[in-house]
């Protein structure tokens, strides 16, 4: 983090930022706001209302090959889903595996619903990792499937219960999705005109809402015409990092990494049947014998004991003070109202209700295993 | 009553030998939506530069430094029900804790109003 301001890249709202007083950053190379108003007052209105999110700064590639089939087998080699059997018009959550059980990276993947569309899959990855995916997959790769980067596109994201009302008065479509559908749609401007905007009803806030690709040039109008609507403000990374740690989700480079497999982090969820049984998927020697025996360490949630966060780097400490995992995540749950933790912890000591004392910069505090996440996710799943 | 800050983004106001000392209003707006805060115990003796507490954001907690020598003798306890209260008053509500001073002179190491203002910009 030492670049200075003046080398960060910036994203197609960089000035938008600035002119709301979004308090700028550097995050993965990019100038980037980490809070306008407070990370609590942010974090509060996206539960309450919607707050509106630029996650620009990930890397949105498309995966082209010349049908379906050839460009899913093709992200099959690296990553463990089944994309075959994706249908047009869904999203799927997935991960970037090494031979080691690793994780390179996670990533949703999307394939359009449009037939014109077919041998296209739309991939994003985290900003940090851009380079290192793309490297990874252009050595993978069968020669008739490629990778693009779409680095002119903005891609932002509308969270919260009233993103579905607010995205119903410019693009019905977009509101009629379900979690984990997208569509290609046109947003409707409130001077006139539209937008073209490829949309999914995801996120990473636990909250219903959407994820929204455009063009970078329209990115600030697009931007401008959704903060018009009394229930949308801007949210930072400040409250990005609170939500989506209340809501249990993993942070890549902090939750999980090369070292940390599908199953030890618990998105083995990501891993379909029919992957399981052809075990073809890299990593797959690791992974399928932790399925079988358990994994020796598990990705959980904690709560510690006092009003202290507990940061990311405290030891997880169980019988005798023996050191039994570490914190990789931790902070203060404005929904939850009190300091939340999340971290690897001996399999033994992973179930809920256990109790162990978390060792960070004021000696060790007691603390408890409990579930994630520690909100309830409100996705709007098809009836 | 003269307000003065240290280099830590201390604030102190000085009343007979006591003083009382918090983060100036530029530090917590730096720091954002304080979360908690961990005061020195009354009774504790601190020496200028000595760690007496800690505040932490919703973000990363920072240590508190002590901009004078003397003895803790009253703590704003209120602060550890209501933390919020550093970001509401950070110069005023906000306080953190009281110090008998030991040496006076020490405070003439500290900037003013003005000194701090440019100190900040700069």
């Amino acid at each position: 983090m030492a670049a200075e301001q003046s080398e960060l890249k910036h994203t197609p709202l960089y000035d938008l930022h600035c002119e709301l007083g979004g308090r700028m950053v550097p995050f993965a190379g990019y100038a980037m706001p980490v809070q306008y108003e407070g990370i609590i007052a942010e974090h509060n209105w996206t539960r309450d209302k919607a707050g509106l999110f630029d996650v620009s700064h990930m890397g949105q590639r498309f995966l082209i090959g010349p049908d379906h089939e050839s460009v899913a087998k093709a992200l099959e080699r690296v990553a463990p889903g089944n994309f075959s059997a994706l249908k047009p018009g869904r999203q799927r959550y997935t991960l970037l595996l090494l031979e080691t059980g690793g994780i390179l990276d996670d990533l949703m993947v999307a394939r359009s619903p449009a037939e014109e569309d077919d041998g296209s899959l739309f991939l994003v990855f985290n900003a940090a990792r851009k380079e290192i995916d793309d490297a990874y997959l252009a050595e993978r790769l069968p020669e008739d499937v490629m990778l693009t980067a779409a680095d002119d596109r903005a891609l932002l994201a509308l969270q919260g219960p009233a993103a579905h009302d607010v995205m119903a008065r410019h693009c019905p479509r977009a509101a009629e999705l379900s979690f984990m559908q997208v569509t290609s749609a046109a947003f409707a401007l409130p001077g006139g005109g539209s937008i073209d905007i490829h949309v999914s009803r995801s996120g990473y806030t636990g909250e219903d809402g959407f994820e929204i690709s455009l063009a970078g040039e329209r990115a600030e109008e697009f931007a401008r015409a959704l903060l018009a609507e009394e229930e949308v403000r801007p949210v930072g990374l400040g409250a990005r990092d609170s939500l989506r740690l209340e809501a249990g989700l993993p942070l890549y480079g902090h939750d999980i990494d090369e070292t940390t497999s599908p199953v030890e982090a618990d998105l083995a969820f990501a891993i379909p049947k029919s992957r399981r049984e052809r075990a073809d998927f890299p990593g797959a020697e690791r992974i399928l014998s932790e399925l079988s025996e358990g994994p020796s360490r598990l990705r959980v949630g904690m709560r510690p004991s006092g009003r202290a966060p507990v940061r990311e780097g405290a030891q997880i400490l169980g019988e005798a003070d023996s050191v039994i995992g570490g914190v990789t995540s931790g902070g203060f749950g404005p929904t939850v109202g009190a300091p939340v933790a999340m971290g690897y912890v001996a399999a033994a000591a992973a179930a809920p209700g256990t109790a162990v004392r978390l060792s960070g910069r004021r000696g060790a505090e007691p603390a408890e295993i409990v579930p994630l996440p520690f909100v309830p996710h409100r996705y709007r799943r098809q009836a | 009553m003269t307000t003065r800050y240290s280099k830590e983004h201390e604030w102190v106001r000085v009343e007979g030998d006591t003083a009382t000392i918090g983060i100036s209003v530029h530090a917590a707006s730096e720091l954002g939506d304080v979360v908690f805060v961990e005061l020195p115990e009354p009774g504790k003796k601190l020496e200028k530069g000595d760690e007496a507490g800690v505040v932490e954001s919703v973000k990363a907690a920072s240590e508190v430094y002590s901009p004078l020598s003397g003895e803790v003798v009253e703590v704003n306890a209120a602060l550890e029900a209501a933390p919020q209260t550093v970001n509401e008053a950070a110069e005023g509500e906000g306080w953190f804790f009281k110090l008998k001073l030991s040496d006076k002179s020490q405070l003439d190491g500290l900037m003013d109003e003005a000194a701090y203002k440019t100190f900040c910009e700069g």
